[in-house]
């Protein structure tokens, strides 16, 4: 029941959160300078005052703020994100078609840094102050004083231009029409170098945070009653210091989606990684606007489901999450 | 009577830098077969070192720098890994001060004795599942409790699930530090109780390290005293209790105070303060958008009392009375839900902004935790002038007060300008103390003021809030859970539970004939009362 | 004071950060006496190899001098770095310390704000922000502000909140001591430490992100920065190594000197000792 209670809860912060990010945007297009009609005018190389009060009428930019926003709220509930200013096509289609590639770099990212982490980290936190716990630090300080582009193009110098043995660009090779196994085979190589670039900064701040919870659980009464029962340390520290360390770790997880978010727009330019990242980038320099506030509502959305998933997994792995 | 274990000589070096150079030193002790021996001592004794070094479990950074710890005939000191992994919990098992925190937050309490049980028998999960469901109900607990996680235990359960979780496997001796410090004085008794139960049926070996020597009298057959890394007086309970022969022993046995010898009430004043029907209700929950369940809890129900200049009212009870929920509520720390609070005839519950700070000024409060009722950055002459500056007095009187001030409450004028880290425990309060006393008040309020202190400061801060209350003729409200305390200083004292007044009278009468069967259960349950009250 | 001082400095790590970074520093301010001609002129040949005659860092694809970008480029960092901090720092402290301690409604909508941004993909809205207000200095330290902000609130409301419930601060109450005295003499200096740590971590992210809005072409169109030139060698790189290397080297070096230095003042201003 607390449990449930505490889901619910959860369930009405991404609702709420979701409104919000929509109602955010609304107020973000008013950011920029002169609205939808004109930049729509420049792009078509009419700057006709009368054709621009159409477009204005059309879209409804002449109507009072409340009803706009009303207008846009509804709109965006029925998945209209409106239409991209370069493209001409509905914003929501172009991004459903970029997003699986997105999906599939940052899943293997997570995994990777997630497994990678926690096991360097509860490396690290076995013997503190050893050379190994040394190294686990110093590598983690490294990756979180270079950036992530920096380090994908060090990769493309490295493993593509010396060494010659990954593909530095896209998701597939091209014209070679792959299928089947072969296929996944191409593209899991494709994948190997962004997907790395991306975890390794994640694969940092897991280790370091599970090797500090890992020692702070480590002080706790509860393992000494462990030692006390004369049971081995491997157990010990799987079943006791580690179990309870991975709590904080299932929230930062989630914490740290919208991190990967701003990562993954950095690293798919870096490697031409056809995902949602480079429409971004894309959108930016086509001047886009309503196609890069919609890349702004569809991954808000899905980090706040995020959250919701790794809020749940915390309520299973936390017994005491009826006393929040 | 042979021994099952002999401690002799050891000694536990401190890291360097420490204020002294070793945690122990030269100890020596023996525990015979079946026999219960308590270690009592302050805070710094060394006692939990010596605990901790006989189960293997020295913290990191401690060592055993000399001596031997022979068990069954055995010396275990500097045995291999391996072999105190085996004896752990099978022949030596221990029970900590705080079993919330010795607990596993994430694992059902049962898994966490079966656990135990496997690691030395090679028994299925089902069959250790069955003896730790015997073990529960032996315990006084139910089967049902297996599936419980610690917070949904009592701190009394909890305690209960430690015990048979060490006696789970049948060891040889039971280590156990301070188990009933945290626990209320009721469920200290149960407790208690248990381990003297379990320890004649099983003809076990017992270790218990405690500060109490109310404890001490009701439980040990033999007993060391420690202080400061040493052992300094050892021998059956008896000797050491009616004949102590070291001046430490006898000074710890003095400071123990007494129920009986409470001071007369005074003959009946006007009060200058007088508080009604005084309620309160805690709400927790709702969250956010008022979803998710709201719990009520009832800190304060109609409670009324009436205190006068030279009197001392003491408010005990167990935790979750509402003792203290009463003093934030009458200085106006909580709001107040229902009631009236006369002082000087103005109702202070419906005061605010400055009215409230002018009456504020003249009913001070002295603090429970040493540590965290002085600002750390503040120096001791800023926290004793504070309140006459923020009431516009200035600094140069402010300042010359506060050195008289200090030697009234016992310190040199040369602590103004030291920080609160450069004192111990009783002289910080002590500075507390002088802190509330520059604004001159009329009513002091003590919430739990001694009871974070070693048992001989604790009978040093309590002779001199008696003094002081004499000397400026103060009203103190004297909040306590320990029922010998409020007896050495009270006037009158009111017994509270679970937010109700359960009695109220003098402090001579009530502690000597109590009207209602909570206080006598109270009375009933304080160790030692047979032997330290003759 | 000595005793954080010497504690502060005993690390070595500490030290190397403090002079890496008062080295950065000095460049960077004396930029325009060393090159008065700016970042932006054009030298020579483009993409010569470090170590050709004049060019210790070589030239870029434009044939515009590296060192000079490189340290022109340090001037922006620091500037954003440092001022978004100083705003962000500001509006944190100033938020969060109302909200731990005054608690009730105004906590509860600060909290859902911080929530809030913790939840959206703030790089991605940053770059909304940026692109919408139209790329410059002023939008990148205004945008970074934005989106970094209730992370110090966070932090200050938590240790607000912890603290205000402590004795001395009750005994300060009652003592007639004023809200406003209590906040800045009692609880904010005992709650500095972490907002100082926090503070100078910053710093160093608002280096990072300032680089990755420039790498996307969102930085000032007018200023040289180390992220811009990385973007703009992206063609060169497999031809001249030095052009996209040698800017990320720089980032790398600052950003690792204000770590050092952070930590080495979270290990002098924490009272918990490393084991």
């Amino acid at each position: 029941m607390n449990r449930l209670s505490y889901i619910a809860r959860r369930l009405v912060r991404t609702l709420v959160v979701t409104v919000a990010v929509v109602l955010l945007s609304f107020f973000l297009i008013r950011l920029a300078p002169g609205d939808a009609a004109t930049v729509m005018a420049g792009q078509a190389g009419f700057a006709d005052e009368a054709f621009i009060q159409n477009l204005r009428a059309e879209y409804g930019l002449d109507q009072p703020l409340p009803v706009q926003l009303w207008k846009y709220v509804s709109a965006v509930a029925h998945g209209d994100l409106g239409t991209s200013y370069e493209r001409r096509q509905p914003v929501l289609d172009i991004i459903l078609e970029r997003l699986p590639n997105t999906l599939l770099l940052d899943g293997f990212a997570l995994v990777v840094a997630l497994a990678g982490g926690i096991t360097l980290g509860a490396f690290a936190a076995r013997r503190p102050g050893s050379a190994g716990d040394a190294g686990v630090t110093v590598l983690a300080m490294l990756f979180y004083a270079v950036p992530q582009f920096w380090l994908g193009m060090m990769a493309v110098l490295v493993f593509s231009v010396w060494l010659a043995v990954l593909p530095p660009f896209g998701i597939e090779t091209m014209g070679a029409d792959y299928t089947g196994l072969a296929r996944i085979g191409d593209v899991a190589q494709h994948m190997i170098l962004p997907g790395m670039t991306l975890a390794l900064y994640y694969m940092a701040s897991y280790a370091r945070l599970t090797r500090a919870a890992m020692i702070e659980v480590a002080d706790a009464d509860f393992v000494k009653t462990a030692r006390a029962k004369g049971i081995g340390e491997r157990q010990v520290a799987r079943r006791h210091i580690l179990r309870n360390a991975l709590i904080p770790l299932i929230t930062y997880a989630g914490l740290q989606a919208s991190i990967l978010v701003g990562g993954t727009v950095l690293v798919e330019n870096v490697f031409s990684w056809p995902g949602v990242g480079t429409l971004a980038y894309q959108a930016v320099t086509a001047r886009d606007n309503p196609l890069l506030l919609g890349i702004f509502i569809v991954t808000a959305i899905l980090v706040s489901l995020f959250n919701l998933i790794t809020d749940i997994a915390y309520s299973i792995a936390d017994p005491r999450v009826q006393l929040q | 009577m042979t021994a099952l274990v002999a401690i002799a000589g050891l000694s536990v070096a401190l890291p360097p830098g420490g204020d002294r150079p070793y945690a122990v030193r030269d100890v020596s002790l023996e525990i015979g077969t079946s026999e219960i021996v308590c270690i009592v001592g302050e805070s710094g004794s060394g006692k939990s070192v010596t605990a901790h070094a006989l189960m293997g479990l020295l913290p990191r950074g401690l060592d055993a720098a000399g001596g031997s710890i022979r068990f069954d005939g055995r010396e275990i000191l500097g045995q291999p890994a391996q072999d105190w992994r085996r004896m752990r919990g099978a022949e030596i098992a221990m029970i900590f001060q705080d079993p919330m925190a010795a607990l596993n937050p994430v694992v059902p309490v049962g898994r966490q004795i079966t656990e135990q049980i496997r690691a030395h028998r090679s028994i299925g999960e089902a069959a250790a599942m069955q003896q730790a469901g015997d073990l529960m109900v032996q315990m006084g607990l139910e089967a049902a409790h297996l599936h419980a996680f610690p917070h949904q235990l009592s701190g009394g359960q909890r305690q209960r699930v430690m015990i048979a979780m060490a006696l789970s496997l049948s060891p040889r001796l039971l280590i156990a530090d301070e188990p009933t410090t945290a626990l209320d004085v009721t469920t200290q008794a149960q407790i208690l109780d248990l381990i003297r139960t379990v320890q004649k049926e099983r003809q076990m070996s017992v270790l218990f390290i405690t500060h109490d020597f109310g404890v001490v009298s009701d439980l040990a057959d033999r007993v060391a005293v420690m202080r400061a890394g040493e052992v300094v007086e050892s021998g059956p309970v008896r000797q050491v209790l009616d004949d102590p022969r070291h001046p430490y022993t006898r000074a710890l046995i003095a400071a123990v105070p007494r129920l009986s010898g409470s001071p007369d009430p005074l003959p009946p004043h006007a009060p200058v303060l007088a508080v009604t029907g005084l309620s309160k209700v805690y709400r927790r929950g709702g969250g956010f958008l008022g979803l998710g369940a709201r719990r009520e809890t009832r800190a304060l129900d109609k409670v009324s009392l009436t205190l006068q200049r030279g009197e001392t009212l003491g408010i005990v009870g167990e935790s979750g009375s509402g003792k203290s929920t009463l003093a934030r509520c009458i200085i106006r720390l909580a709001d107040v839900d229902d009631g009236e609070i006369l002082f000087d005839g103005a109702d202070l519950a419906k005061m605010n902004g400055r009215g409230l700070r002018a009456c504020r000024k003249r009913i001070q409060m002295v603090f429970q935790d040493p540590f965290s009722s002085l600002n750390p950055r503040h120096t001791v002459s800023e926290i004793v002038t504070a309140g006459p500056r923020a009431h516009g007095e200035g600094a140069k009187e402010a300042l010359a007060r506060a050195a008289e001030m200090l030697a009234l409450v016992g310190l040199e004028a040369s602590a103004l300008p030291r920080y609160p880290h450069e004192f111990s425990g009783g002289q910080r309060q002590r500075i507390g103390l002088a802190r509330a006393l520059m604004l001159k008040p009329d009513v002091l309020i003590a919430d739990e003021p001694v009871s974070a202190l070693d048992v001989t400061v604790q009978a040093q801060v309590l002779e001199l809030l008696d003094r002081v209350r004499a000397h400026m003729n103060l009203a103190m409200l004297f909040i306590t859970h320990d029922m010998r305390v409020a007896a050495r200083i009270c006037h009158r004292v009111m017994v509270m539970r679970q937010g109700r007044v359960v009695e109220e009278g003098p402090a001579a009468t009530l502690f000597a004939a109590p009207k209602s069967d909570y206080t006598s259960q109270l009375l009933a349950a304080i160790p030692g009362q047979s032997r330290l009250e003759a | 004071m000595k005793d954080f001082l010497v504690r502060f400095l005993a690390r070595p790590q500490t030290l190397i950060g403090l002079l890496v970074f008062a080295a950065i520093v000095v460049l960077a301010l004396g930029a325009p006496l060393l090159f008065p001609r700016g970042p932006f002129t054009i030298v020579g040949m483009p993409l010569l190899a470090p170590g050709s005659p004049g060019l210790p860092a070589g030239s870029d694809v434009l044939g515009r001098d590296m060192l000079v970008g490189l340290i022109y480029g340090a001037r922006v960092s620091l500037l954003v770095g440092i001022a978004s901090t100083c705003c962000s720092v500001g509006i944190g402290v100033l938020l969060g310390a109302v909200a731990g301690y005054y608690g009730g409604a105004v906590d509860d909508v600060l909290m859902r704000i911080t929530e809030f941004f913790q939840i959206i993909p703030a790089f991605v809205l940053l770059m909304v922000l940026v692109a919408f207000l139209q790329p410059s200095l002023f939008s990148t330290v205004v945008g970074i502000a934005l989106i970094t902000w209730p992370q110090v609130a966070r932090v200050v409301r938590g240790e607000f909140l912890a603290l205000r419930s402590r004795e001395f601060v009750q005994a300060a109450k009652l003592l007639g001591e004023s809200d406003l005295y209590i906040i800045f003499r009692q609880i904010l200096p005992n709650a500095l430490p972490p907002i100082v740590v926090v503070g100078s971590m910053m710093v160093g992210s608002a280096i990072l992100t300032e680089s990755a809005l420039s790498f996307l072409g969102l930085g000032d169109p007018n200023l040289r920065s180390w992220g811009s030139m990385i973007g703009a060698s992206r063609s060169a790189m497999w031809v001249a190594w030095w052009t996209t290397v040698l800017p990320g080297l720089a980032i790398m070096v600052t950003v690792l000197a204000l770590n050092f230095i952070g930590d080495g003042l979270n290990e002098a201003l924490s009272p918990r000792r490393r084991r």
